[in-house]
């Protein structure tokens, strides 16, 4: 995973306005649990050669409200292990929370003139995009601090564990027929 | 504009320092900056983040196995097992082993935690949470599932969260939020015949549009909704979400306490909005309104019936956490009594929870579904979205009182789903293309 002081170069994936989850991935994989088994089958109504064609590091660029519709997080899952980072002009709220929360980057930018193809380096300290394919940079809306905390933890999990706010309980051995 | 004396009494060093501040009040607070304010225990105004306590936590059978995974990755207990509501509904009988393994795991865990497990006795999620008395007006509550906002017909704050969001929840009975905005639909006049609640936010997401209202409370009032059934709230608050709304509210007034009676103890019934926080309003006159239909691929695509009148349809679907409930099964019972479902149309009518199922078979309508040659399911989310039976084949054209319709939603990517009100959808089944229920 990409932390969000690192720079990230990809090559872009673009998608139109208000992809769904169920673009995203389809309701008859919600059964299955892990990003591995859920990234074959990403975007697969939408494009079906995405799953087999992405690289680890490619980076998905999207129009407005990217993620609409389902608050399963199958969608940012199915994702994460390959796409280093969403580029859209804006988010669906749920989709958003999500992919911060399981530390997949997300950001928001205007997306307009880049391409399917186009060679982007993401800077997240600096705050923008050089794409390299049209010689154009980018500004990127720089995140709340609340939720830069959150990404630089690493993610939801992390952040709540490291920080103050969870009282501290009394862990108790895990039964061994946990299967997750 | 109210004005307000605070006073401070500050003891230090021994020196006692009074202050005194007159001022202009700060602005009043909608319905849910006043649930954010309690829940936090400060007062709080859109734009701020907190950290929110939460009042109840719903998951269920297809987004509780990550919330559970991420649960134990913080800790082993859940902060409140009082509080946790599961159930299953989403692949109800277990339809694949997969679905089957996820519901046994989350009964070991349900029995594990002590948390209240309705399995896949009771219906919808949505349905169950509300009927059961699980929701009261003024609580802040979470569900792993995007139409969670459906409770704010009870004047709760409820919205969907994704399973890290419900996994850290469980963990620590809290949960961050960025307080929204509120967006205010004010709705009069009365709703023509055969023109419904669906028809009226199908509507105002066709005028909103599909990113209309991200991030905001997306409240509705009026003396339309005054006159709404708890039902007819539920189906309104229900697609807030498919304007990105992050919840639908409606205050509570006597219709609510009627309603939560014999269903639960407690509850803000005096919750609403002062007039100064109220910042956008929109108006709609609801004796304009006429039956809606919303074209594929997505949620906004509306137009009136009158525009798509004719189009072939092969199955049409009644049910889900919009339109499942007793008021919508007797709504297409009106228009089937003594009709039978067109050749060559599948009809699938699913009662949302088994309560409505138990309602609409008490009073005759299940004869009227079967005489009609229509098929009645146990309660369950169904064909609503795609991950179970009822599934549409490539080409096919889907009816549906769902509230989604994006490409690959009911079935096959190369099938298109048309949505509208229980009364549109039994005159179509009834005449095997869509079809304007007031010509009934
Ligand atoms: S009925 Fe449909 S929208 Fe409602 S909870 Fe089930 S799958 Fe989701």
């Amino acid at each position: 995973m990409v932390g969000p002081k690192g720079g990230i170069t990809g090559t872009a994936w673009k998608f139109g306005d208000n992809i769904d989850t169920d673009a995203i991935i389809p309701g008859k994989y919600l059964v299955l649990n892990s990003s591995q088994d859920l990234a074959k089958h990403a975007f697969e109504n939408v494009r079906p050669n995405f799953a087999h064609q992405v690289i680890k590091g490619d980076i998905v660029v999207a129009g407005e409200n990217f993620g609409c519709g389902s608050s399963r997080e199958h969608a940012p899952l199915a994702l994460r292990d390959k796409v280093s980072i969403v580029i859209a002009r804006s988010f669906a709220r749920i989709f958003f929370r999500n992919a911060i929360n399981i530390g997949l980057p997300v950001v928001e930018c205007d997306t307009t003139e880049i391409e399917d193809g186009d060679i982007l380096h993401v800077d997240l300290e600096k705050g923008s995009i050089y794409d390299e394919t049209n010689k154009k940079e980018y500004a990127i809306t720089p995140f709340p601090p609340f939720i830069k905390n959150i990404i630089e933890a690493g993610g939801l999990v992390e952040y709540v564990k490291s920080g103050t706010q969870l009282e501290k309980r009394e862990r108790r051995e895990t039964e061994t027929d946990l299967s997750w | 504009m109210k004005y307000f004396y605070t006073f401070f009494a500050c003891y230090e060093s021994g020196l006692r320092v009074v202050f005194c501040m007159r001022g202009k009040s700060s602005m009043g607070q909608t319905i849910s900056e006043k649930i954010f304010s309690k829940s936090v225990g400060r007062a709080v105004k859109a734009g701020d983040f907190v950290e929110a306590a939460i009042d109840v936590a719903m998951i269920h059978d297809i987004t509780g196995p990550l919330a559970v995974k991420t649960l134990y990755e913080i800790t082993d207990r859940v902060w409140d097992p009082t509080k946790v509501i599961m159930l299953f509904d989403h692949q109800v009988p277990a339809d694949s082993i997969d679905a089957a393994v996820n519901h046994l795991e989350l009964r070991k865990f349900a029995k594990r935690q002590g948390i209240l497990n309705y399995d896949v006795q009771e219906g919808v999620c949505h349905q169950v949470m509300v009927e059961k008395g699980h929701v009261l007006p003024g609580e802040l509550v979470i569900g792993a599932d995007s139409h969670t906002c459906t409770y704010g017909a009870l004047g709760a704050f409820a919205t969907g969260v994704g399973s890290t969001d419900m996994g850290v929840a469980l963990a620590s009975g809290k949960l961050w939020f960025k307080v929204p905005e509120t967006l205010t639909f004010d709705i009069n006049g009365r709703l023509g015949r055969r023109v419904y609640a669906k028809d009226l936010i199908l509507t105002i997401v066709g005028d909103i549009g599909i990113n209309g209202a991200t991030y905001q409370a997306c409240e509705f009032r009026g003396d339309t909704v005054k006159h709404m059934d708890i039902a007819n709230r539920m189906t309104v608050c229900n697609m807030a979400i498919e304007m990105g709304g992050k919840t639908g509210i409606i205050a509570p007034d006597e219709t609510t306490a009627t309603f939560l009676e014999e269903r639960a103890i407690g509850g803000d019934f005096a919750l609403r909005s002062d007039d100064d926080a109220t910042k956008v309003v929109r108006r709609y006159a609801a004796t304009e309104m006429v039956p809606m239909v919303a074209k594929p691929h997505q949620v906004d695509n509306v137009v009136p019936v009158t525009d798509v009148e004719g189009q072939h349809v092969d199955q049409v679907f009644i049910g889900s956490c919009t339109n499942g409930r007793y008021e919508d099964l007797k709504a297409a019972a009106e228009l089937l009594e003594g009709e039978t479902v067109a050749r060559g149309v599948r009809m699938i009518i699913i009662p949302a929870s088994r309560t409505e199922y138990q309602k609409a078979l008490k009073t005759g309508l299940m004869d009227i579904f079967t005489d009609s040659g229509a098929l009645v399911e146990a309660p369950c989310c169904g064909p609503c979205m795609g991950g179970s039976f009822g599934l549409l084949g490539p080409g096919e054209v889907g009816l549906s009182t769902s509230n989604r319709n994006f490409v690959g939603r009911q079935g096959s990517p190369g099938a298109s789903v048309y949505l509208c009100s229980p009364a549109t959808a039994a005159a179509s089944a009834i005449g095997g293309e869509i079809t304007d229920p007031r010509s009934h």
